[in-house]
């Protein structure tokens, strides 16, 4: 049967299981948005590309199924750039679909060309740019299967207009059913070697001073139960990184949070001080090492990764495992319980003791609220946590009040924690959850986003308001780029430079209540509950609250960067020679 | 890991546009240093051979190839050492030579059992084929005459047959 590459774009959609789509039409792309209107596909429109992506990424996240985009060619693709490069750092499945100029006008600067697939090749797993419509199934195909094997990632496919265009004879082709995939280079391999899982079990069972790493990986690799299992046999204490957050729940005794830069004192001195980290989906990155020479320099390394590259890049492994963490955990378990049949470990209490030492010392504290003062924004998210329900989905921007969020929420289950965390784009939070939103309608979700992201990316409440996503933004508005402003105050004198914003202006009350959402001011501590209960009640539109939060409160702990852990700074009250 | 400063890969990449441009992508944005490139098609028109000669100082080589692995279009690594492994380099310049040293400059030629492959008036363009070593020093030779132009075209590599 004769088909157009158009109406086999959606075809091939619909086939991959695609409901959902967010996107902007525009010239290039146009063809595609005829047939979509027969197709079984929901169409989100957007009112900025980039806000396309971030849903895309909102809905991977909370779903597990990729997030698809479908935007024009040119600046719309430009726009995409900053999503692509997001969802490639934080190993997010994504389908970008761009429209390109005609083939024949591809080269000659036509109007709204640039070179997408150029472009986006440092921030996509992989890209493809095709040149005959019959190539349109396979291709999206092939699109699928690479963003959601081996390591996921974002794919985009650009595709010239005449080749979606029903009217244009070279859109026109004999339809057929991909089957399989002709890429020789791409053979993602799942499979835990069992040498290495051996040599695993024996290290763990050497050890006396062991910590759990746990990495975002254990989310994709859907294994957070492996994940429970493991550290429960072992009884061993988990770390979760900033993309493993509710990969382990916080409310289980071995949960010790979150490491790294604005990590807690104790999981940042657990892993620093420990003999065996036990690295699982994880990748060292420079916001949990630290100054790498540095960065628990008494510990043996088990690394566990999807991503081979990932093995001795930044810290080198005395055992790397390749392949699906959680076969891995699985494989893992079998060997340890074989191997606790003859062997034991050494006596682990006194670190046990350490670790419990540390947690009573050294909570997450803030200083209690003083008249006068602006909202404290620890307080506001512990009122949002102890007044919403237990799987609440909670979507972040960048900065203080991701470290805040990170810090003071409970994360008890998976897939409640949407942030943008290797690429650190500001703007991500109000995309993001309107995507996940959509990927998840029945679960309440809250943005916890700060006064200067959410200035980037609001005009998405329009979409949200329009398509029905009842999303609730808390704006923790202290009126500064506020973690730059610590870095200011703390690195540069207090020499603050060109980070004050302002907290009136935009007027966000007025603001949300012009693009249809409600508006809510709190101003006083005492206000802070019944605005968020009112808020949990309305689920015909989205809310957003303009938390007016002191802008001088600092987050702690903190480790400056390219210091070592061991230089962590706690909360001032609790003192800091240690 | 060797200690050896260059180490030649061979890849095997797909026949699609856009290959080069992601392999040399690759090692511009990682800085990866990039000795010498070659590259060309194979008896099989679906896939090319890209031989790398990678500066191991800028990066581990470990990295260069893992990262290069994770290329959709990259086929296959195969890392070639010095002692298993035949490599040729191709030279061509053109010399300008001295009245008087006509004569010094063909016994030069033929030591080296290189080419002539243009004459004229003071001038000579000649080819060599060879290691690189003996490359690098046949252009020390023709150094101490007037190089106008040279051009050369990277290392090519293969496998010893081992028996």
């Amino acid at each position: 049967m004769q088909t157009n590459g158009g109406k086999a774009l959606m075809k091939n959609l619909e086939a991959q299981g695609v409901e959902l789509v967010f996107g902007l039409p525009g010239g290039a792309i146009l063809p595609a948005y005829d047939p979509l209107i027969e197709s079984s596909i929901r169409h989100v429109l957007v009112r900025h590309e980039q806000g396309a992506g971030h849903m895309a990424e909102g809905y991977a996240h909370a779903t597990g199924r990729p997030g698809v985009a479908l935007v024009t060619s040119g600046p719309a693709a430009t726009n995409m750039v900053t999503p692509l490069a997001d969802a490639m750092l934080d190993s997010v499945p994504m389908v970008c679909i761009t429209g390109q100029v005609a083939s024949g006008a591809i080269g000659s600067d036509a109007f709204q060309e640039c070179d997408t697939t150029g472009i986006t090749m440092a921030v996509t797993k992989h890209n493809f740019l095709v040149t005959d419509a019959e190539q349109i199934p396979q291709v999206i195909h092939d699109a699928f299967y690479i963003a959601t094997t081996g390591r996921p990632g974002p794919v985009l496919v650009d595709i010239p207009k005449d080749l979606i265009d029903a009217n244009n004879p070279v859109s026109q082709f004999e339809d057929y059913e991909p089957s399989g995939h002709d890429l020789p280079g791409y053979k993602p391999e799942t499979e835990p070697n069992p040498q290495e899982i051996q040599d695993a079990a024996k290290l763990i069972f050497q050890s006396e001073r062991p910590i759990i790493y746990s990495g975002g990986g254990i989310l994709k690799a859907r294994a957070a139960e492996q994940l429970k299992d493991l550290a429960e046999l072992l009884d061993i204490h988990v770390v979760t990184t900033l993309m493993n957050r509710g990969g382990f729940p916080d409310n289980h005794p071995l949960a010790l949070g979150m490491p790294g830069m604005h990590g807690n004192y104790t999981a940042i001195t657990a892993i620093q001080q420990s003999d065996l980290l036990i690295t699982l989906g994880a990748r060292f990155d420079d916001r949990v090492t630290g100054k790498v020479d540095a960065f628990a320099p008494d510990a043996k390394v088990i690394h566990a990764d999807i991503d081979p590259a990932e093995f001795n890049k930044v810290r080198s492994a005395d055992v790397s495992i390749q392949g699906d963490v959680g076969r891995t955990i699985t494989e893992l378990i079998k060997a340890i319980k074989q191997m606790g049949e003859t062997e034991s470990h050494p006596d682990r209490s006194a670190w046990k003791s350490q670790i419990s030492g540390w947690n009573e010392k050294f909570p997450l504290v803030y200083d209690d609220w003083q008249a006068g003062e602006g909202l404290k924004p620890q307080h506001v998210i512990e009122q949002l946590r102890d007044n919403t329900p237990d799987d609440t989905i909670v979507a972040s921007g960048v900065g203080q009040h991701q470290m805040w969020a990170s810090q003071f929420w409970s994360f008890n289950h998976p897939y409640t924690w949407i942030n943008s965390g290797g690429l650190g784009t500001m703007g991500y939070a109000v995309p993001a959850a309107i995507g996940a939103k959509a990927g998840k309608p029945d679960r309440m979700v809250w943005a916890i986003d700060g006064d200067g992201c959410f200035q980037m990316t609001n005009q998405e409440l329009v979409t949200a308001r329009l398509e029905n996503f009842p999303v609730k933004i808390a704006v923790l508005n202290n009126g500064y780029l506020g973690m730059v402003r610590q870095w200011q105050e703390l690195f540069y004198d207090k020499r603050y430079s060109e980070v004050h914003l302002q907290s009136d202006l935009p007027d966000y009350k007025m603001l949300a209540e012009s693009m249809g959402c409600v508006g809510i001011r709190v101003e006083s501590p005492e206000e802070v509950k019944p605005a968020i209960e009112q808020a949990n009640e309305i689920n015909d539109r989205p809310v957003v609250i303009d938390f007016r939060t002191e802008s001088s409160e600092n987050i702690y702990p903190m480790v400056p960067a390219g210091k070592s852990n061991s230089e962590v700074i706690v909360h001032p009250s609790q003192g800091n020679e240690k | 890991m060797s200690s050896v400063r260059f180490h030649t890969l061979v890849v095997r990449v797909e026949n699609k546009p856009g290959v080069l441009a992601r392999v040399s992508g690759l090692f511009a944005r990682r800085g990866f240093n990039i000795e010498s490139l070659a590259v060309a098609p194979t008896d099989n028109d679906l896939f090319s051979r890209i031989t790398i000669v990678v500066d191991a100082e800028s990066a581990p080589l470990e990295q260069v190839v893992k990262q290069l692995n994770k290329l959709i279009n990259v086929v296959e690594i195969q890392e070639l050492s010095p002692e298993d492994s035949i490599s040729r380099e191709l030279i061509l310049a053109t010399v300008n030579v001295e009245e008087g040293r006509e004569d010094q400059i063909m016994r030069e030629i033929e030591s080296f059992e290189a080419n002539v492959l243009s004459v004229g008036d003071q001038k000579i363009v000649v080819s060599l084929s060879g290691t690189p070593e003996i490359v690098n020093d046949f252009e020390v030779v023709l150094e101490t005459y007037e190089i106008v132009e040279v051009q050369r075209t990277g290392i090519i590599a293969l496998s010893t047959i081992t028996s």
